[in-house]
Parts: C-alpha cells; sequence; structure tokens
C-alpha cells in the first residue's frame, strides 16, 4: 500500500483524517499515484495538478525519501520505499503565507 | 414565520447567519470550508435549500461546493469517495475550462496586462455565483480571468458561454487590483433572456439572446484613468445592482462615481450628487421601493476605508442625487475597514433589511431599512460576500 500525505486543505477537502493509503497495480510512478488518488477522491480532481494539462499546480510540490520530486518526469519510477510503503509520498503546499 | 438567513464568504471559510422575522437574535453556524476563501455563496430562488458557494486556494484552486439542506450539509458534485472498481468518475465540478473550439470562432485568448502588453486568458477563481430563477440545477459562475460559465447539472460539469470572450474587445479588458475578474451578475425574473454582467476593468455587458451574443453598455461612463475617458470598454465596474420590479433600471458603483441608467444600460448618467466621496464598492437596492439605494463611500482608490475614520452606509429615495448619511448604530471613529462590492444584501421582509460585510469582520444588519444598525458578528476573518435569503 502507497502511503499519500495530503495538506491539511485538502484532507479536508477528501474528508480524511490521517494519510490516504492506496493499492496501486504496475509501475508506482508520480502519475500511477496522483490518477489513483484521483479515482478515490475525485473532488481532489484540478486540485492538484490541472484537470486539462495534468501539470502540477504551480504552489505544490512533491516530496519523498527526502528528495523534491516536483520536477521529476511523471513516468519515472518512485524510490523502491514509497513503492513497499515504508516511506510515504508527500504533498505539500509551498511556504508562502496564507 | 418568516426567516431570515445569510450567506457570508470570507478569507478563511462561510458563516450562515440565521434568525426570525425580527432579526434581533442570530444563530452563527460555521466556519464551514475552514482555510479557504469562500468569495461567494448564494442560494436558489427556485429551491432556497440548494446553495452555491465558491470555494478557492491560491494553493489547490477553484471547488464548487452545493448543499440540498439549506447548509448544514455540503458535497462537491460528482466528487464524492469511490470505494470500488468503475469508471474514472467525473469529478469536473471545478473544471473551467474556456472554449476554444473552432465552432465558436475561437474566442480570444489575450488581454491587456497591466503594462498594456497582451497576456494570455488564465482561469484564476470563481467569483461569483448566480442561480436561476427558476430551475435549482441551473447556476451561471463569473469567474477571473474574466468569462461567463453556465451549469444546467447542478454544478457538476461548467460550460463557458463565449460570446462574451469572444465579443471582439477581449484585447482591451485589462486587470484591476483584484485581478481581471467578472464579479457581476443580473438575472431578470420577466425576461430569461436578458442577462447583464460587469468586469473590472472591461465594463458592463447586456446579452439579449440568453447568453449568446453580447454588447457593451459603457455608454456615459467616464474614467479618468484610461486613455480615452470615454471608450467603449476597459472601465472599472465594481458593482451593479438591479430591482427585479424595474428591470430596465440599473445603479453601478464604478471605481469613482455612482451611476444611474433608466434603458437597461445603453446610457449611464451620474448620480453621485452629494456623497462625501464617490469611491467604493458597494451598492444595492432597497427590497420594495426601487428608487431607494445604498453605497458605503470610501475615501479612495489607494485609501480602502471610510472617510474620517467613521463608517456611514449612504442611502438615496430618489434614486441618486440626494444622499443622507446612516450612522445610527455603526462605529464613527476609528474604523478603517473596506465593504468589497458582494458584500451587501436586502432581505423582502415588509421592513426592509440591509446587511453588509467588513474586511474587519462584522457583519452589519439594519432590520429598518438602514435607519439603525447592529452587528450580529465583529470578528469572523475579512468578508468577502454577504447574501441574505428571506424564507418563509
Amino acid at each position: 500500500m502507497i502511503q499519500v500525505v495530503l495538506p491539511a486543505h485538502l484532507r479536508k477537502l477528501a474528508g480524511v483524517d490521517g494519510d490516504v493509503k492506496l493499492e496501486i497495480e504496475g509501475p508506482v510512478t508520480l502519475r500511477s499515484v496522483l490518477d489513483t488518488l484521483e479515482y478515490h477522491y475525485p473532488m481532489l480532481r484540478g486540485t492538484i495538478r490541472d484537470h486539462v494539462t495534468k501539470q502540477r499546480r504551480p504552489f505544490l510540490r512533491f516530496f519523498a525519501c527526502q528528495e523534491d520530486l516536483s520536477h521529476q518526469s511523471p513516468d519515472t519510477p518512485l524510490p523502491e520505499a514509497v513503492a513497499s510503503g515504508t516511506e510515504p509520498f508527500l504533498i505539500i503546499g509551498a511556504i508562502a503565507g496564507g | 414565520m418568516s426567516k431570515v438567513r445569510v450567506l457570508v464568504g470570507t478569507r478563511k471559510g462561510a458563516f450562515i447567519l440565521t434568525a426570525d422575522g425580527k432579526r434581533d437574535n442570530w444563530d452563527v453556524s460555521g466556519p464551514f470550508f475552514t482555510g479557504w476563501e469562500i468569495y461567494h455563496l448564494k442560494g436558489s430562488p427556485a429551491d432556497p435549500n440548494r446553495l452555491y458557494a465558491s470555494q478557492s486556494s491560491g494553493w489547490f484552486g477553484q471547488v464548487i461546493q452545493r448543499s440540498s439542506d439549506g447548509g448544514k450539509t455540503w458535497e462537491t458534485p460528482g466528487g464524492g469517495v469511490q470505494q470500488g472498481p468503475g469508471p474514472m468518475p467525473a469529478g469536473e465540478s471545478n473544471k473551467f475550462v474556456y472554449d476554444t473550439s473552432a465552432e465558436h470562432g475561437k474566442p480570444l485568448t489575450t488581454h491587456q496586462w497591466y503594462d498594456g502588453t497582451q497576456h494570455p486568458w488564465e482561469f484564476k477563481r470563481v467569483w461569483h455565483l448566480e442561480p436561476s430563477f427558476n430551475d435549482p440545477d441551473t447556476v451561471y459562475a463569473g469567474v477571473e480571468d474574466a468569462a461567463l460559465f453556465r451549469s444546467s447539472d447542478g454544478a457538476h460539469s461548467w460550460q463557458e458561454l463565449p460570446g462574451l470572450r469572444g465579443h471582439g474587445t477581449g484585447p482591451k479588458w485589462q486587470p484591476g487590483a483584484g485581478g481581471m475578474c467578472l464579479h457581476t451578475i443580473i438575472l431578470d425574473r420577466n425576461n430569461p433572456q436578458r442577462i447583464y454582467i460587469a468586469i473590472s476593468a472591461a465594463g458592463a455587458f447586456r446579452s439579449d439572446d440568453g447568453g449568446q451574443s453580447w454588447k457593451p453598455i459603457n455608454r456615459g461612463l467616464k474614467s479618468q484613468y484610461i486613455p480615452d475617458p470615454n471608450a467603449e470598454v476597459g472601465h472599472c465596474v465594481h458593482h451593479i445592482a438591479m430591482h427585479q420590479s424595474r428591470p430596465g433600471l440599473l445603479y453601478m458603483q464604478k471605481h469613482w462615481d455612482v451611476m444611474r441608467s433608466d434603458n437597461a444600460g445603453d446610457l449611464w448618467t451620474e448620480v453621485s450628487g452629494n456623497l462625501p466621496t464617490d469611491f467604493g464598492f458597494v451598492i444595492d437596492v432597497h427590497a420594495h421601493d426601487p428608487e431607494t439605494i445604498y453605497v458605503v463611500p470610501i475615501k479612495s482608490d489607494s485609501e480602502h476605508f471610510p472617510m474620517d475614520g467613521k463608517l456611514r452606509v449612504y442611502r438615496s429615495r430618489t434614486g441618486g442625487n440626494d444622499w443622507k448619511p446612516l450612522t445610527k448604530g455603526l462605529p464613527q471613529s476609528n474604523c478603517y475597514v473596506n465593504v468589497l462590492r458582494d458584500a451587501m444584501a436586502v432581505d423582502s421582509l415588509d421592513s426592509c433589511g440591509v446587511y453588509f460585510g467588513t474586511t474587519g469582520g462584522q457583519v452589519y444588519a439594519s432590520p429598518d431599512a438602514g435607519d439603525t444598525w447592529a452587528p450580529i458578528v465583529r470578528d469572523l476573518p475579512p468578508v468577502l460576500s454577504v447574501e441574505v435569503q428571506t424564507l418563509q
């Protein structure tokens, strides 16, 4: 199971209290994680990546295993520790006040 | 007995204030959607329990919320949790995509930027939601960058009315300080084909064919801050109000100037009269008298607070020009709040109630058409919008 940590605003929107756990078939990539997340939580569509272009929203970043994965190709495999569920995949809102 | 429900959008969530017809004892519920900006929420005239809310964030974009029980519970239309296998759920209630199809003439894709260069249209948020008079599932959305969208399935999906953005003047539209927003939508209860909208800073437009085609209605406006003060478009209209019993009579609070049109916007005349300053954002009309109107004068475009630290609503009973300050119950010293463009509304009880919210987090109510005021709440986040439902 993949663990996904959402920022507080999106946890409220999705109605979840803690981490989201996702079962993913096939390669574990940014794209497959976000596709699966949006499948189970369709209210999140458009809030993490654009509806049409699928580009990451500019004030969001993706971290895992102390690495910034925001700019890597959506089809690059995520670290094994994420795929095995020992490390979470973090969706982080940029720190910009508010 | 009649009841009043006040819908308040703020920088950090929504609140619903309710009272009976006396309007002296208020119940406050919320915050809803905490941490999100709620630019606007509004109830359907066809079903008062159907509410729509625009929830947005600079980080996470736009979300549309809908309630079918008067605001007790909310949902993102079509966006419920998907437990088992199945096709990809729609989850498109927040999908606002500009229409660039060839059959609609490839509407313009650039507008004027602050520095006069051309800039691509980019969707940012929904400023205003206007439910239909007849169908609770039909609702219009005014968005930034300026365009008009409509949903006819209860906000599950949205389609642009591209005739407005494709009107041909788009390259002359430019953003105001708050962005290039379509902030006002007025439907005509007696003429479903007629729609008015206003854009900051493009001006006012009218459609007489249900939103397919549009004409600018800015003749008579004078704006010294654009190269041609009498231009067809480019005016920073802040808000427009109309009484449904006099559908051709419009009132406008422009950046500077309070204006009036008696012919559905074909020609405007200034009615600022004896106002101490005619800069401001809100304007609204008494529920039972189309010639009684309200504004909140703000000192200037660089000093967004009341003059002399005195919060005064001005009322005209003559459709403008002759204004009287209303101060009883409002702070008359050291008050430096603003009242934003969608933050005033009226109820339709026999004694018309008037309501407005401030950037200081107060929502004031007057149960006697403005003669006296009292705060319903004092310490909300900055108020972005106020709407009122009169419930039987």
